[in-house]
């Protein structure tokens, strides 16, 4: 039933059939839109928690994003070693996406995005036009406050900024934030950095439902993207499979043991999700249905 | 005279605008964002600006994130 509920809009962005003789590798995934933004992958990554600035950027290569986040934070005056992280991002070629990571309050949420805006048009990179808003509920859970996600938003929205917001996995709670004007909802699968996957998966996909299916007053366009808690490429799998339009990550990729290989399962698995929620999987049965068939059988077969 | 310059106490030899100061701290090419008293203060405004005493200054710059 769910996968009828979500045919609609599924089908809204549906390729022609693919031929496996003759397609050797994936067909490109339609760019993901954003308000005015478009990103080519639908995979965004974090920059935080790498061993080294070089394995970021080979990670960052390999995973295939063209958005990336960073936060804002305290110059260190005191032991400036002169290295930033912008001299290790390819700015020309990636739409950075500052967070308000670290904030508690909309007040400071909104403190946090103009100053991060401020940064990004001295640098020229449209990053200035847009904020991944986080307002958090307390260190341990780095949960959403949705009151406080809510008020921010609505202030950043007026302030002219494309609001991404990190939201609970609450479908209420997503409708007001793209009623309040967010560009974009992004359900947490699970705690920032906690690699628990889709913890919810039912939540997840009636927050899925309620900004994209007509019938709910969504949108099939609307873009919702799975933000936090992917441990796995196959957690990236599951919320595509759900519907997700994308998915923002982090630590799955930065604290792996192999990030760069991680970043490469990552995007591998964002397709697979892609295609596997526009195939249309088979029903799931309690019992076996046999793949050879039962006529010409030569053998004796219990019960019968 | 005393600022609060990213949360430490910090001594200022005479008056000084936003830009002098971020010349003082070798940060006037750095990409960075100032902020006094909670309020943004553009760049074109830095040579402008002038510091007061008590001033809660925050300089502040992009690093990795999630």
């Amino acid at each position: 039933m769910l996968e009828a509920a979500n045919a609609e809009y599924l089908m809204s962005t549906h390729q022609p059939t693919i031929n496996a003789r003759t397609a050797p590798v994936s067909p490109a995934l339609p760019p993901l839109r954003i308000g005015s933004f478009t990103l080519n992958s639908r995979l965004v990554v974090g920059t935080g928690k790498y061993r080294d600035y070089a394995t970021m950027q080979a990670a960052i290569e390999a995973s295939g994003a063209d958005c990336v986040t960073v936060a804002v934070r305290r110059e260190r005056l005191v032991d400036a070693e002169g290295r930033s992280i912008l001299d290790f991002l390819p700015l020309e070629r990636l739409t950075i996406l500052p967070n308000t990571a670290g904030c508690f309050t909309a007040d400071d949420a909104v403190r946090v995005s103009r100053l991060g805006r401020e940064i990004l048009e001295q640098l020229g990179n449209p990053g200035a036009g847009w904020v991944k808003l986080e307002v958090l509920g307390d260190r341990t859970t780095l949960l959403p406050d949705p009151v406080g996600t809510l008020e921010a938003c609505k202030e950043l929205v007026t302030d002219g900024f494309t609001v991404l917001c990190y939201s609970s996995d609450d479908p209420i709670i997503a409708a007001r934030l793209r009623d309040a004007g967010a560009a974009s909802v992004m359900p947490a699968g699970s705690p920032i950095g906690s690699g628990r996957g889709i913890a919810n998966p039912a939540a997840i996909r009636m927050v899925i439902d309620r900004l994209k299916l007509a019938e709910q007053g969504g949108s099939a366009e609307y873009p919702v993207i799975v933000d936090a808690g992917v441990g796995t490429a196959s957690d990236i799998v599951h919320a595509m499979e759900l519907g997700a339009d994308g998915v923002l990550l982090n630590t799955g990729i930065a604290h792996a043991q192999d990030p760069v290989r991680m970043a490469h399962a990552m995007r591998l698995a964002l397709d697979a999700g892609w295609h596997t929620a526009r195939a249309g999987r088979i029903p799931r049965k309690l019992y076996a249905n046999a793949s050879s068939p039962w006529e010409g059988v030569i053998t004796h077969i219990p019960g019968e | 005279m005393r600022i609060e310059l990213n949360g430490q106490h910090n001594e200022l030899d005479g008056p000084a605008t936003v830009a002098q100061l971020l010349l003082t701290l070798g940060l006037e090419r750095a990409p960075c964002a100032v902020e006094v008293n909670a309020q943004l203060v553009r760049k074109a405004l830095h040579h402008t600006h002038a510091l007061a005493e008590g001033d809660r200054v925050e300089v502040v710059t992009l690093v990795g994130g999630g």
